[in-house]
């Protein structure tokens, strides 16, 4: 993706100016054009998300959403944010000025950074680094650090406790996921997201629809998407800013901005682990089944429709189901879904030797 | 190394806070997420309603009913208008006490709806809630229709209700009753088999029998831990007699039995305001003693003592014989008591009000030492709490 920026950075330049730019030069410009083009759509779609969460919810509960603002209501999460720009920031006098504000930063930053490996096409990631999944494994264990010190700084007992479910269960949960790519991992023999793709392939090619999903990995699909669900404290994992008890949990003392990118953050890493799901097991940007004319729409589109896809089953799961308790959510994590992904760890392992089908 | 002094983490919950049910102020020690100790504080809402009531005649006293438990207001408007009738010996017109007992049921249908509803929300599921609520709203029309007031009834009076209901509403509630309990079983299919919602709530604020009667729990609170107590039953009022309907009782005392007790009393109600309805009579709906109840207003036009004595009602009101008198209800709560004293004058002496809600808002300490922090909304919704009554 880098590089084809940088091409036509060097193009447009000799076109125009008529001298070609430093190599160093075009390289730069190229990544930052290459960053942009994947950022500025994903901000759009972050706040379109939070007008499609509204509107499914709405529709679960027989209400009909946000229809003012715009046709079908469709300028609301634009009106929101900027109606949060506008308003003050507050800084509770308790709190640490400076991690109080830096916390939502991370937050925000973290959820963006992590698409910078997202493959949308074969050769189509900004970093198309060969330890793409660990990548994305670290930038989504950091996370929680936004929120850790959002707790801690906000010097509220509400925002404290909220913050330290949601590191417990994040940190809980991470094992799992570990353990899940790890499965994942082993069949393909690389860390690298563009080759966990490809694999998936040959999958197609030997008639298993859509990838790893309709494999013997399938548990592990099941266990990845619940657990992505504890990843990004949606429900029924939201315990870190449930409602009922914490109010808010580590938002509690947030206002104006800082609010927004916590929660404009929260949805780019909902987004980002569909995006995951979908390429660990749906294969990305391979259309569903081995067939030509499905070939024809491009790679990017059928990734954003498995996207959204997931993002509905998201919203659908947050107006379905009641909200786990503490020890409930830890009981799930350390007790069913680490015993069963180590299982299934050791058993795609045992298969994979036993029948010498180790990839490569 | 010194002794390090470990301290508990207290916890300030409510009395603004989403899941406080009004104005419930509760302090929370809190053992990481292990509750030590819950100190409910009340009063944030009191308003001196006993007192105001003092000063007002018994008719003007009736609408402070319908400001207690603001969720189901008929039912607290029945026991006073119970209590004053005893006091003067005053018999109901059949139709008036069978309106009386449709509207009570109706007030029994808000409440547990509201009570399903939002312990669901208090357990995170977000949505019955809002289904709920559609169905609430079309009995707060029927309320409407009935006497003026979404809300603020003030329809039971000394005697038998304000006013007959139009024909065309009898027959609109009777069409209601069967797509309701359709859509409560709809609404139920969302939580009752839930496994997240069985786990959040089986075992939850376990209450023995034995409890319940020590801190004078009533209500489903009361019979959800197997005591089969209901006023309705066990000390008839109105034409509860001639009604066929179950009192439903638990086993566990938890909070699932709770819940599950509250929903098959919505069908007993269904039960009771179709019973209701097929065997309304005809005739007054109001005593026709012109002490207490209010000329014809085509009388008024022709005869100036009907005037006079309308004008006298309602300013000076009627005289109540002196003594003392508790009546309760079967609020859908628990029992809801008026104790009344009569100095003979045309206000109450004394009016001292039982609400259920203030009974069982003791348990909270010794229900939730041991539960954890989530458990706290749980009770709350389980106990069924409305601060109108429990602050008066």
């Amino acid at each position: 993706m880098v590089d084809l920026f940088t091409g036509l950075v060097v193009a447009l330049s000799t076109w125009l100016f008529g001298v070609e730019p430093s190599a160093w030069l075009a390289h730069l410009i190229g990544i930052i054009v290459a960053i942009l083009v994947v950022t500025l759509p994903l901000l759009i779609a972050v706040a379109m998300s939070v007008y499609a969460d509204r509107k499914i919810w709405a529709a679960m509960q027989m209400r009909r959403g946000p229809n003012v603002v715009g046709p079908f209501g469709l300028l609301q999460s634009f009106a929101d944010g900027l109606k949060l720009f506008l308003k003050e920031t507050i800084v509770p006098a308790g709190a640490n000025k400076g991690i109080f504000l830096l916390a939502p930063m991370i937050t925000f930053t973290l959820a963006l950074i992590g698409w910078a490996v997202i493959p949308w096409d074969e050769n189509m990631a900004i970093a198309n680094i060969n330890v793409g999944v660990l990548y994305l494994f670290a930038i989504s264990s950091l996370g929680v650090y936004g929120i850790i010190m959002s707790g801690w700084a906000s010097n509220s007992r509400y925002a404290f406790l909220g913050a330290l479910r949601s590191s417990a269960q994040m940190v809980s949960y991470e094992v799992s996921i570990g353990f899940i790519i790890v499965t994942v991992l082993l069949c393909v023999g690389s860390l690298n997201l563009t080759d966990i793709v490809n694999k998936q392939k040959e999958l197609l090619e030997l008639g298993v629809p859509f990838g790893f999903v309709f494999t013997p990995l399938f548990p592990m699909f099941v266990v990845f998407f619940i657990s992505a669900l504890a990843e990004t404290n949606r429900p029924p994992f939201d315990l870190p800013e449930a409602e009922a008890e914490l109010v808010a949990g580590y938002q509690v003392e947030y206002s104006s901005m800082a609010f927004a990118l916590f929660f404009l953050g929260e949805y780019a890493n909902i987004l980002l682990m569909c995006a995951m799901t979908s390429l660990l097991f749906f294969g990305g940007w391979l259309p569903p089944i081995d067939w030509a004319p499905l070939y024809w729409i491009p790679g990017p589109l059928w990734l954003i429709l498995k996207i959204c896809f997931f993002f509905f089953v998201f919203a659908w799961v947050k107006a379905a189901v009641p909200r786990y308790r503490y020890d409930q959510l830890m009981r799930l994590g350390w007790k069913v879904f680490l015993p069963l992904s180590l299982a299934w760890v050791f058993l795609t392992a045992g298969t994979l030797v036993l029948f010498d089908w180790l990839p490569a | 190394m010194a002794e390090v002094d470990i301290k508990n983490y207290s916890l300030n919950f409510g009395p603004q806070h989403p899941a406080a049910h009004g104005v419930l102020r509760l302090v929370l020690e809190l053992d990481g997420e292990v509750v030590d100790r819950a100190d409910p504080h009340i009063g944030l809402l009191h308003r001196g309603t006993e007192k105001l009531i003092e000063q007002k005649t018994y008719l003007q006293a009736i609408p402070y009913f319908d400001r207690l438990d603001y969720v189901a207001p008929m039912n607290q408007e029945h026991a006073f208008a119970l209590a004053i009738e005893k006091l003067l010996g005053l018999e109901v017109p059949e139709r008036g006490q069978y309106i009386r007992v449709l509207f009570a049921e109706i007030g029994r249908l808000l409440n547990h709806l509201l009570n399903l509803t939002t312990h669901g929300l208090d357990v995170g599921a977000l949505t019955p809630i809002l289904w709920g609520f559609e169905e609430r709203e079309k009995m707060m029309v029927f309320y409407e229709r009935a006497c003026g007031a979404r809300l603020h009834a003030n329809y039971f009076r000394p005697g038998g209700v304000h006013q007959d209901l139009p024909p065309d509403l009898i027959q609109d509630i009777y069409d209601f009753l069967d797509p309701f309990i359709q859509s409560v079983e709809d609404m139920e299919t969302m939580l009752v088999e839930n496994r997240i919602f069985k786990q959040r709530n089986v075992d939850i604020g376990l209450i023995t029998a034995e409890q319940c009667l020590d801190w004078g729990f009533t209500g489903v609170m009361l019979r959800g831990s197997g005591v089969p107590w209901d006023l309705r039953k066990s000390q008839p009022y109105e034409v509860y007699e001639k009604l066929d309907f179950d009192v439903v009782v638990g086993k566990h005392g938890d909070c699932y039995d709770r819940y599950i007790l509250r929903l098959e009393e919505i069908r007993q109600s269904v039960r009771i305001i179709k019973q209701c309805i097929e065997e309304l009579p005809a005739g007054p709906v109001m005593s026709e003693n012109r002490k207490v109840g209010p000329p014809r207003r085509s009388d008024m036009k022709n005869s100036m003592e009907a005037l006079i004595q309308h004008f006298k009602l309602y300013t000076e009101g009627f005289k109540v014989p002196e003594g003392e008198v508790y009546a309760a209800v079967e609020a859908p709560k628990g029992e809801f008591g008026v104790y009344l004293v009569s100095d003979g004058s045309n206000k109450p002496y004394r009016c001292k009000i039982r609400a259920p809600g203030y009974a069982h808002l003791q348990a909270m300490d010794f229900l939730a030492k041991g539960h954890m922090l989530a458990d706290i909304p749980a009770l709350i919704g389980s106990m069924d709490i409305v601060f109108g009554e429990v602050d008066r």
